[in-house]
Parts: C-alpha cells; sequence; structure tokens
C-alpha cells in the first residue's frame, strides 16, 4: 500500500493532537448502482419500490441448477464508468466468488471480481474548495453482485427476507489511499457521483443506498509509513463521509497519544452520536475463499467495443468546467457549481446562449439555486424554466426594468408563473426613464429637505441618500442611472 | 418376438415408427418392469401415471405423423435433472421436498423430441460417490448377480441390506442398473470424473460423457460446474448416438454451453474406421492392474486393428497427477456449489437458536457423509493461505494434462483406447468402510477427460473370467463425439453384444 501517492503530505491538511501534528489517510470504496433494466446476472427487474421479493428470478433465489448469464448493458455501463474516471479498461477481466453464509445471500456466495477487474487504475480530479483542486487516484472498479435485505422487524420471532436486490449490478469503485480529510473525502465522493450521474451509469441516489461508501481511515505522523487502518462500512450520505472520517481520526489519534494502538477492525458509524463503533475485528474476518466462477467463462471484448462506448460518451464534468471558463469567461468556482450537474450545467447554457454568460450564471447561481436550494427542489422541477429567466435577463438588458425589480418579476415567475414580458406590462413594472417625470421627484424631495441638500453639497457620499429616496418614491422604477445624472446636476455636484 | 422391455431403444423406434406396437404398450411393460425391480431401489420416484400420459400423447403424434425422433420412449431421468413438479433432490435429504417449477433443458429436449418419462434415478448423492452407496435412499443393487451366487441368495441379499450384492457403479449408479436390468431404454446420466463411464462399464451398459460444453448444465444440479456434463446411458452404442442427438445442443442460460451445430450421430453408426490412428497411453498401464483388464485392453487393440485402425504407443506424461488434482478442484467447486442449500428457501430445515446453529443443524443433518467430507475438503483447499498449494496448483495440473491430450491430437491422433475402469465391479459394503481413496482410484482412468473437457465412451468389452462385465474407453478430440460412436460400434460389434442377466430380482 505504500503508493507513491499515499507518501504525499499536504501540509495544510494537518491536524493538531495533544503531542504534534497528524496526517489523516483515507482510501474509499464506493458502492455504486449500475443503472440498467434488468440484474447483473438475471433477467429480473432492478426497479425500485416493488413489493417483496416481486422482482425475483430463479438464479437470484439460487434454486438448483441454476446458472449465471451477464447482462452486457452492466458490461457497458462499466466500461463508460471506467472512461469517465480516465481509467484503464481491461478487455478481459474474471468473475470470482466470494463465499459466505448469510440469509439474504441466496447463492452462500457473491458474484464478484477479484484479481481480474474490469477497469484498472484511473484517477479523478476533485475540487476540495474553490482554491483547492487534488487528485484522487482509482485503484480499480469491478463489477458485483449486491445482496437482499433481511427485515428485522416484521415478526416477532423471525427475520424475513426480501431478494428484490439480490444479484442487482453494482460497481465497486476502489480510491487510492490518496485522501487526506473529511473535506476531500466528501469532495471526492461528490466528484465520482457526478461522473457517474453525468454518464448515466448510476443515479446516485443515496437515500436508496444506490451509492453508498466504505471508507478506511488511518492516521500517522507526516512522513511516516502508513498506519493501521479501520474500516467504515457502508456510509450512505456525503455528509455523514465527513463526519466518519473526523470522528475515526479522532478516536485513532486519542487511541495513540494515550500510547494504545490501533487494532485492524471493521467499524460502523452512529450518525445521531457522531461516532464509529466496533463490528467485527480482524480475527473475525471472513475468510471468503475467493475463486474463479466456474459457471462463467473470462469476460471479454475487443477495443471496437470500447471505442465504440468511447464515441458515445456525453461531454464530462471536467470538460464542461473547461468549457465553461473558456467559452463563457466564466471563474473555476462558478464554472464548477454550474456543470456539478448536467441538468443544471444544461439549463445555464439555455440561460446564456445569446446573452451576457456572466449575467446568466450570476443569476442562475444566485437567485435560482438558491431559491432552489431553500425549498429542496431539484433543478429538473424549477417553477422557473431557462426559458423564462433568459426573459428576464433580456428584459435587464434592454434596461425595461431595473436590476431590483428582475428580482421582483423572478418571484412572480416563480409563484404565478407567466411569460415575464407580458408580466411587466400588465403590472406596470416598466423601468421610468422619463426624465420629466424623475425631475419632478427630485424637485420635491430637494425642496423638502434644505439640510440634506447642504450636507450633501458638503460630503457627496451624501448623494446616496436622495437616489434611495428618489427610488422610493418612484415605487422602484425610476432608471437610477437618470436619477444620479438629476440629482448632480439639481445638486450642483 | 423378445419382450418389449428387452427391445434396445432403436429396434423399439422403429416398431414404434412402423406402428408395430404402440407408446402405451411399450410404456406399460416398463412401468411394470419398473415396479417389479423396486428391490434394486432403482428408482427413487417413480411416475406412472405422467409416463402413460406422455405415451398416450406420443401414440397421437405417432398416428398423426409428427412423431419426434425419441417419440413413445421410455426413458428414466437422473434425480440431478430438474424435472417440473417432479422429486428432484439429487438423491440427498437436504432438498427433501423440492419439486421444481422448471425442467432442465437437457430433459425438456427429450419431452420436446417424444420420449416418455418413467420416473427418477437413485444415484449417489450430488453426484458424489462411484458406488451408488452414498444416496439417501440406499444404495442400488446391480443386477449382475456376484459370482457364484444363487437367484435366491440374490433375493434374499435384495430383501434385506444388500450387502455383498453388486454395486451398479457411481455416481449415475441407478441409469446404469435401470438400464441393465431393462426398466428403461435408456436413461440420462451425468459424468464429473466418470460418474457415467464407470457405471456403463461395471453393468456392461453403454455409456458417453460428451465434450464439455455439448449439453446444457442449465437445471441440472451442480457438482463440480467446470467438469459435470450431461449424457446417456444405453444398451448400445447406437442407442447412445440416439440420445446424444436430442440431449446435446447450445443453451443461451448457459453460458458454458457451446454454439457448435449437433450432427445427426447415428449416422457416424458403421462408418470406417480404416485409417484412423488410435492412440495407446503408456501411462494407464497402471501398477497392480488385474491382469483381466490387461487382458481387454489387449483384445481392443486387436479389434480395432483388426477393422484397419492404426495403432499408435502414445504418452500423456502428467496422467498420475490427474486424480489428486480432480479430488481438490472437484470438492473446491462442490463446496461453494453446495452452499446454497442452507435451509432458507426450499428443502431440508433443521431449526437452531440462531441461524448460524439452523445452518449448521441443517446442513449436519442433511448433507451425508461423503458429501460432508468433499464440502470440508473443497472449504479447506480454497482458504487463504492454501488456495495456491491446492487449488491453483490443481489448476495448474490441469493446464497440463490439457497439453498432454492437445500434443498427441496435434500429432495426428483420432482416438485414444484406455481400459474404462481398474476393476470389474465390487460388492456393496465391500469398499465403504475403508480408506476413501479406495474408492477415488475407481475414477483414475476417466477423470482425465473430465479435466480436459474431452468426451468419451465406455463399450462393453466382454465378461471377467468370475462372469462380469468390464469395459473398454474411448477418448475423442473435442465436439468429435462421431468418432466415438463409429470406434465404439466396431468394439461393440467384436467383442459380441453381452448377455444381460435374466431379472431374477422380480
Amino acid at each position: 500500500m505504500n503508493a507513491p501517492a499515499a507518501a504525499q503530505t499536504r501540509q495544510s491538511k494537518l491536524i493538531k493532537g495533544a503531542t504534534g501534528d497528524w496526517e489523516i489517510v483515507v482510501g474509499m470504496e464506493i458502492h455504486a448502482q449500475v443503472n440498467s433494466e434488468a440484474k447483473l446476472f438475471s433477467g429480473a427487474s432492478t426497479q425500485f419500490g416493488a413489493s417483496e421479493n416481486e422482482h425475483v428470478s430463479l438464479v437470484d433465489a439460487a434454486m438448483p441448477g441454476m446458472l449465471p448469464v451477464i447482462n452486457e448493458e452492466c458490461v457497458k455501463q462499466a466500461v463508460r464508468s471506467g472512461l469517465g474516471l480516465k481509467a484503464r479498461i481491461n478487455r478481459r477481466s474474471v468473475f470470482d466468488r466470494k463465499n459466505y453464509f448469510y440469509p439474504d445471500l441466496p447463492q452462500g456466495y457473491q458474484i464478484s471480481q477479484y484479481k481480474s477487474p474490469i477497469v484498472g487504475e484511473g484517477e479523478v480530479l476533485v475540487d476540495v474548495s474553490p482554491t483547492e483542486q487534488v487528485r484522487i487516484g482509482i485503484e480499480r472498479l469491478h463489477l458485483e453482485q449486491d445482496a437482499g435485505k433481511s427485515v428485522h422487524d416484521q415478526s416477532p420471532n423471525m427475520s424475513l427476507v426480501d431478494l428484490n436486490r439480490a444479484g442487482v449490478a453494482l460497481m465497486e469503485i476502489v480510491s487510492k489511499p490518496d485522501i487526506r480529510s473529511a473535506d476531500e473525502a466528501r469532495a471526492y465522493v461528490s466528484k465520482v457521483r457526478t461522473i457517474l450521474r453525468y454518464l448515466g451509469t448510476c443515479d446516485g441516489d443515496m437515500e436508496k443506498g444506490n451509492l453508498r461508501a466504505d471508507v478506511n481511515v488511518s492516521v500517522r505522523r507526516p512522513g511516516e509509513p502508513l498506519g493501521t487502518r479501520c474500516e467504515i462500512k457502508n456510509v450512505n450520505s456525503i455528509r455523514f463521509i465527513g463526519q466518519a472520517v473526523d470522528a475515526e481520526a479522532r478516536r485513532q489519534i486519542a487511541i495513540i497519544e494515550d500510547g494504545g494502538k490501533i487494532d485492524q477492525e471493521t467499524r460502523l458509524f452512529d450518525p445521531a452520536r457522531g461516532e464509529t463503533r466496533s463490528m467485527r475485528s480482524k480475527e473475525e474476518a471472513h475468510d471468503y475463499r475467493y475463486f474463479p466462477d466456474p459457471d462463467l467463462l473470462p469476460l471479454e471484448f475487443d477495443q471496437a467495443f470500447v471505442d465504440a462506448l468511447a464515441a458515445g460518451l456525453p461531454e464530462l464534468p471536467d470538460a464542461k468546467v473547461a468549457r465553461f471558463m473558456s467559452a463563457y469567461g466564466l471563474q473555476a468556482y462558478d464554472a464548477n457549481v454550474l456543470a456539478s450537474e448536467r441538468e443544471s450545467a444544461d439549463y445555464f447554457e439555455a440561460v446564456a446562449r445569446g446573452r451576457d454568460a456572466k449575467a446568466a450564471a450570476n443569476w442562475v447561481i444566485n437567485e435560482l439555486f438558491g431559491r432552489l436550494n431553500k425549498e429542496g427542489i431539484d433543478i429538473t422541477a424549477s417553477p422557473v424554466s431557462a426559458e423564462q429567466l433568459g426573459a428576464i435577463l433580456d428584459l435587464i438588458d434592454a434596461s425595461t426594468i431595473s436590476g431590483k425589480i428582475a428580482k421582483d418579476l423572478f418571484e412572480i415567475v416563480w409563484k404565478d408563473g407567466g411569460d415575464p414580458h407580458a408580466i411587466v406590462e400588465a403590472r406596470g413594472m416598466k423601468q421610468v426613464t422619463d426624465t420629466g417625470a424623475i425631475e419632478a421627484v427630485i424637485d420635491a424631495i430637494v425642496a423638502a429637505n434644505p439640510d440634506k441638500v447642504a450636507q450633501a453639497q458638503a460630503k457627496p457620499t451624501m448623494l446616496g441618500w436622495f437616489v434611495g429616496q428618489a427610488m422610493k418614491q418612484s415605487g422602484g422604477k425610476a432608471n437610477p442611472q437618470t436619477v444620479n445624472e438629476i440629482l448632480k446636476r439639481k445638486l450642483g455636484l | 418376438m423378445t419382450s418389449l422391455t428387452d427391445l434396445t431403444l432403436a429396434h423399439a423406434r422403429d416398431l414404434l415408427l412402423a406402428k408395430d406396437i404402440s407408446a402405451t404398450e411399450l410404456t406399460e411393460a416398463h412401468v411394470e418392469a419398473v415396479e417389479k425391480a423396486r428391490a434394486l431401489n432403482a428408482f427413487v420416484a417413480e411416475t406412472p401415471d405422467k409416463a402413460l400420459a406422455m405415451a398416450k400423447a406420443a401414440d397421437g403424434r405417432l398416428a398423426n405423423g409428427t412423431a419426434g425422433p425419441l417419440e413413445g420412449i421410455p426413458l428414466g431421468i437422473k434425480d440431478l435433472y430438474a424435472t417440473e413438479g417432479v422429486h428432484t433432490q439429487a438423491a440427498s435429504h437436504i432438498l427433501d421436498g423440492f419439486k421444481p417449477r422448471y425442467e432442465s433443458t437437457v430433459t425438456s429436449q427429450l419431452w420436446r423430441d417424444g420420449a416418455v418419462m418413467l420416473g427418477k434415478l437413485n444415484m449417489d448423492e450430488f453426484a458424489m460417490g462411484s458406488s451408488n452407496e452414498t444416496s439417501f435412499y440406499g444404495p442400488v443393487a446391480s443386477p449382475w448377480l456376484p459370482p457364484e451366487w444363487t437367484r435366491e441368495k440374490g433375493r434374499s441379499a435384495l430383501a434385506g441390506d444388500k450387502q455383498g450384492l453388486l454395486v451398479p457403479g457411481g455416481s449415475s449408479g441407478g441409469s446404469a442398473s435401470a438400464v441393465a436390468a431393462r426398466l428403461c431404454l435408456g436413461a440420462t446420466a451425468s459424468d464429473t470424473g466418470g460418474s457415467i463411464r464407470q457405471p456403463a462399464a461395471f453393468t456392461g451398459t453403454v455409456g458417453i460423457k460428451p465434450t464439455y460444453g455439448r449439453c446444457s448444465r442449465w437445471g441440472m444440479v451442480a457438482f463440480a460446474s467446470s467438469l459435470d456434463q450431461a449424457g446417456p446411458i444405453a444398451r448400445s452404442v447406437r442407442d447412445c448416438a440416439i440420445l446424444m442427438r436430442s440431449m446435446a445442443g447450445y443453451d443461451p442460460k448457459d453460458t458454458t454451453s457451446v454454439d457448435v451445430a449437433v450432427p445427426d450421430y447415428e449416422a457416424a453408426i458403421g462408418a470406417s474406421v480404416r485409417g484412423k490412428r488410435i492412440g495407446i497411453p503408456k501411462e494407464y498401464r497402471i501398477d497392480g492392474m488385474p491382469a483381466e483388464i490387461e487382458e481387454l485392453w489387449t483384445k481392443g487393440i486387436a479389434w480395432l486393428r483388426d477393422a484397419g485402425a492404426e495403432i499408435v504407443e502414445i504418452s500423456l506424461p502428467h496422467t498420475r497427477y490427474a486424480l489428486p488434482a480432480y479430488y481438490i478442484v472437484a470438492p473446491a467447486e462442490a463446496s461453494s456449489n453446495l452452499a446454497r442449500y442452507d435451509g432458507v428457501r426450499y428443502g431440508l430445515r433443521v431449526p437452531g437458536k440462531d441461524i448460524a446453529s439452523m445452518y449448521e443443524n441443517t446442513r449436519a443433518a442433511g448433507f451425508g457423509k461423503e458429501v460432508r467430507r468433499r464440502v470440508m475438503i473443497g472449504t479447506y483447499v480454497l482458504s487463504a493461505g492454501y488456495y495456491d498449494a491446492y487449488y491453483v496448483r490443481a489448476q495448474q495440473i490441469r493446464t497440463l494434462i490439457k497439453r498432454d491430450f492437445e500434443t498427441v491430437f496435434a500429432d495426428g491422433i483420432d482416438a485414444i483406447l484406455t481400459p474404462a475402469t481398474p476393476s470389474a465391479a465390487f460388492g456393496i459394503g465391500e469398499k465403504t468402510s475403508a480408506d476413501p481413496i479406495e474408492m477415488y482410484l475407481n475414477d483414475v482412468f476417466t477423470v482425465t477427460v473430465n479435466m480436459a473437457g474431452l468426451p468419451g465412451i465406455a463399450v462393453p468389452g466382454g465378461l471377467s473370467p468370475k462372469g462380469l462385465p468390464l469395459a473398454l474407453q474411448l477418448i475423442g478430440k473435442p465436439f468429435e463425439e462421431e468418432t466415438l460412436f463409429s470406434l465404439g460400434e466396431v468394439i461393440e460389434q467384436a467383442a459380441g453384444r453381452i448377455k444381460l442377466p435374466e431379472p431374477w430380482w422380480a
């Protein structure tokens, strides 16, 4: 495990213990459910939400004499994912059996890939903050079967088993131990999830358990060899992944600083208490007795198969960010925010097309995303369409409305819908650029406030008070630039 | 006219097509024979009603000219083939009460072609054994009486614990016994290390294990997936050829089955073998081989030479490693294949205080001694720290064995002639208490063929001085079963058809 990458220390990531600095080292195994109609080795449906044991074929139930047959779509999805992770695609891979007994594992073994995975080494660029990007190595990606689900709360003296999930295809994506903080861990999972969602190979729905992670954490003094790691199983939210890394690192540091040593073990994260606790020790670890599955031939395909899949890939997040920066002149951070989901990137581009891209980015990020987040609405269900937001931007651009009125207009469209142009007309929201009308308003203000006039003449920044008053009295519709010009003239500034 | 049950499959087929006999009367004769032979314990489940219904349907198709190649032919089915709604337990206690909702590919092809099912045949539990003594349903007796036994002695042993009667071989002991006793015209069997060829050899019948991938394994209870292969046992080479045509074929549900066209195997019967190069592997001349086996082999060589074949001394240098390597690979796969029998979803369940003890209780009660032994061996050889020393090395040996055969075939050898077994049939109980290795040695001539995935046929070569059947084995190139049928029939003709024992058991 002493890969060169693992030896890298990032000074800024060190954390202080009672006896000095510590470095956290994290490696992750992400289990991502493959987007496919049917399971990995059977024709049963993968649809979520069916009643118990509705989607169970004879193969899934491990009836005597049943044989697995590989689902080609799952193979394609794994190759697409590998390409998206800039990884080596192995044109020959082998399915192995991982043997253990559990009631929700009907075969008594999980078909997985052990020594020869379908995808080899790759890498992911991860934006940890607006100013920091790290490179996380991918060790491998392999295909495997999911297990069923044991249900313990339906009967007082029995556990029940639901096999709907049994045999569903998973991609296990193993990172190198390149992650150095909870922030990096969160950002890494988030980025992998984004890539898979772009590719359409996994929906990334963590609430349904369609993407979950085993997090390997160890600590060491900077520059020293890797410490003993503990594996935190099945963490199912990005926030919890960060919390689990922090909690586990603190626990390990405290033990070592007290003169103890870390036992290699499997642990669980308890979000309610914000701590990890032991699940099983190394001694209790299973001997899985991996061996090549004799029911399946090695999985082989040619380069043309890979090339065809590569040709059909969508633009990926990194490429999109780069294009947003060069083509639209966006800052890296804004470009990243917009590209974090394929749908939001598409939305932005629909708004930006033929318009001021920076203004479009500001509106999408600040007004739209802000509002969507607040209300917990997905971009695909946004009440304001890209066409409507584009029309609002057009109205600003034509000086028909001010920026402030535009926000009111956005609010109206959000709530009631409708064509922004028509709303502006109907509700008299147009900006007043009629100098005569504005002059009248200003004259009245000047006449009523001789003391403020004197102050402004002594201290020109007081002008702002007059602008505010004029805007207020015009109901926000006065063109601020016109107001400024007239005021300056009237006050002799 | 001979009795309907004494007909060969080919002859019965011809009589049916000529409407000289009906499928119903043929089936009735066999149903009666099965009932009268219950003491042999060849069947674990009889399906007379189903058989008669199928026969009636067959008669309809025979009458209207839509008969399939096996129309109206009564067959026995080894208990490891899934048969819809019918007892399917691989002769194991752990599958108690299991009746699948599906039909294996091989049997559904037989029914497609018009065959009639008489019932399910006894076997060694999960096909693990060479004498049919590991069955949960008890041992099967061979219809061959032990030398110098009277009918009465045989009948009294049948009524008792069967000790001393001859084993029919295994694991397809029920298939071989039923075919030899004329309870069915043919039977399905399966062969992982010799389980078709050795029982055929012990009972004076013919059995072929085709090339790995020739038949679909879908719906066959798995023993060792990389070695298991379906095949028939019947009373003549021609009968086997007829059954093979229906059993073989590519199946998309078994990715290890191979998409090669199925030829008309029967057409190979009677083809000239002149100029065929027959390899005689010197490594099969093992220490302590009985003189009768040596003589049989010599006769076989002479018969083929007389038919115009060229006899060539060959070497298969890794032969002696085959048996130990087989007893690593097969149990390893079995230990994993049998993990599904856990008491959770079907079959036997013996309750326990928690899930682990339920597993332990169920598997301890559900598996017999030999199965438990092999699951333990398999678990051991796959364990961390032993995997490389055992499993990996065994796979390397397997590659070397395969290469031995490829080399001789590349040198122009068309088929290889060996004895099928190192001895004639032994007695029930004779080898069960001894070292299991003694039992495993039965497969010494047959396992190499499974390890290399090749086709092999066992053909009777005559009787031992004590009057028990002995057989020769022919090993062929991948997917060249036709060559084996041609050569096998030459031996069959030269040796003269063995006279099967009169029904002393009935």
